[in-house]
């Protein structure tokens, strides 16, 4: 019979919050994604038109489109496409908040080094997410 | 004899659809448009994805390493939306397997979070050098790149329980150490690391070729883990497979704010890919055959080799 080794608190936690979250978003990025293909709402794109599109790079497909960088999509949210951004978004944040579960363990734990990393690991993924760094240009 | 016979048609028929392709885009290359409705092409990404899927569980690679090349080789989408999309690959996968690990103590969280702080920022610095740089040099880059993936692959050596005498400073003051149940000997493993500098250096520029390339870095990371920090094989590869969901997190994040992510491209890859290691586990349940090995390491080398002579200009 397997032995049982129990990870530590802070293991479980991230793992529970990441099964869930995963779940959550795998299930979501179908429901968009169907909602997207079948028109439900309408696309900023028209579908049969992506194939102008994708064989750009992202300088000149956001310049043919007349789509912005960063946060811009949300603007945009009620268009099919723009829809699925938010499950992307939702699988990108998982991390983040799977962070910002096992902090609060880190300090209980009076554990300072990895309350310092956990810290500065949500600072950079928060970065990452801002929209501040973002690329458009070839 | 079922299975010998199953496996031949899984190779020939990604084979036959890979040939289709290169066939197509060739033609695409030419005529400066395709010939396909648009359906065609994100149907076709599904069935490819799905069947990578199953050859990437089989040949024991990550999906991200055979989506980038493979896709951005013979697909007709520009590689910067490719490279999105094998992110998001990646990225998904390692969710995914992310809770089933942490929770049987096969990923480990201490060891993990060090080394991804390191990565996750290189990752970011790669995304924004791979989405700056022409497409040319990043195809050229991409080429060596699996190539020297190919050259790892044949020679790295594994090490099933690594040795390690005393572990460095920075480990013992991080308290980066672990136990494990090996059901195999039916005895638990004590691991402790060290080397612990070397491999956070190294983190540096695997996170920047995760990003740059959106290739998921399993390939790099067990080396490191195994070979020179000396992590047991099965704990490397769960950390390593756990660590690339925050390495490529950074990265996908850059790539999704740049603009660089088409949903219509994304979605399939990413359901093809899950429900074809989903296939491919069960498959593996069975019998692993070593001819899949070679398969993905023949795959590898054929794009790894188109991407460079692409970034030439030899192979257009």
């Amino acid at each position: 019979m397997a032995k049982e080794i129990k990870p530590s608190e802070e293991q479980l936690a991230y793992a529970t919050i990441l099964d869930w979250g995963m779940k959550l978003g795998l299930v979501f990025i179908i429901i968009t994604f169907v909602i997207y293909l079948f028109g439900i709402l309408p696309p900023y794109i028209p579908i049969e038109d992506l194939p102008r599109y994708w064989k750009l790079n992202v300088h000149k497909y956001l310049e043919a489109t007349g789509i912005q960088a960063g946060w811009a999509w949300l603007k945009l949210i009620s268009k099919g496409e723009f829809l699925n951004f938010l499950s992307i978004a939702f699988l990108g944040a998982l991390t983040i908040i799977c962070y910002i579960r096992i902090l609060p363990i880190f300090i209980k734990k009076k554990d300072i080094p990895y309350t310092i990393l956990t810290l500065v690991q949500i600072l950079i993924l928060l970065l990452a997410a801002s929209g501040f760094l973002k690329v458009g240009a070839h | 004899m079922k299975f010998k016979f199953f496996c031949l048609l899984l190779i020939f028929s990604f084979l036959f659809l890979e040939l289709g392709f290169a066939s197509e885009v060739s033609s695409q290359i030419i005529e400066g448009g395709s010939s396909l409705p648009w359906w065609a092409w994100p149907l076709l990404l599904f069935i490819v994805t799905f069947i990578l899927g199953i050859i990437a569980v089989l040949g024991g690679v990550g999906g991200g390493v055979l989506f980038v090349p493979i896709v951005g080789g013979f697909f007709p989408f520009n590689l910067d939306f490719v490279r999105g999309a094998g992110l998001l690959v990646a990225l998904s996968g390692a969710l995914a397997a992310g809770p089933g690990l942490l929770r049987r103590g096969l990923a480990d969280l201490r060891l993990t979070i060090p080394l991804a702080l390191i990565a996750s920022t290189s990752a970011i610095i790669g995304a924004m050098i791979g989405l700056t740089l022409p497409k040319n040099v990043v195809n050229t880059l991409l080429g060596l790149t699996i190539l020297g993936i190919v050259v790892i692959m044949l020679t790295a050596k594994k090490s099933e329980f690594p040795e390690v005498k005393k572990a460095d400073a920075l480990s013992q003051a991080l308290k980066i150490y672990g136990v494990y149940y090996e059901p195999t000997t039916g005895k638990e493993v004590e691991w402790k690391v060290h080397r612990t500098p070397i491999a956070l250096l190294l983190f540096v520029g695997i996170g920047i070729m995760a990003g740059m390339f959106g290739l998921g870095a399993g390939w790099a990371n067990v080396p490191v883990l195994n070979l020179l920090m000396g992590v047991p094989l099965k704990v490397a590869v769960s950390t390593s497979k756990f660590l690339l969901s925050i390495t490529d997190t950074s990265a996908a994040w850059i790539y999704l704010n740049s603009g660089a992510i088409i949903p219509m491209i994304v979605v399939p890859s990413i359901i093809g890919i899950m429900l074809g290691s989903i296939v491919g586990v069960r498959i593996l349940a069975v019998a692993k055959p070593k001819i899949i090995r070679w398969v993905v390491i023949g795959l590898l080398a054929f794009s790894g080799l188109r991407a460079l002579l692409k970034g030439l200009g030899i192979w257009a």
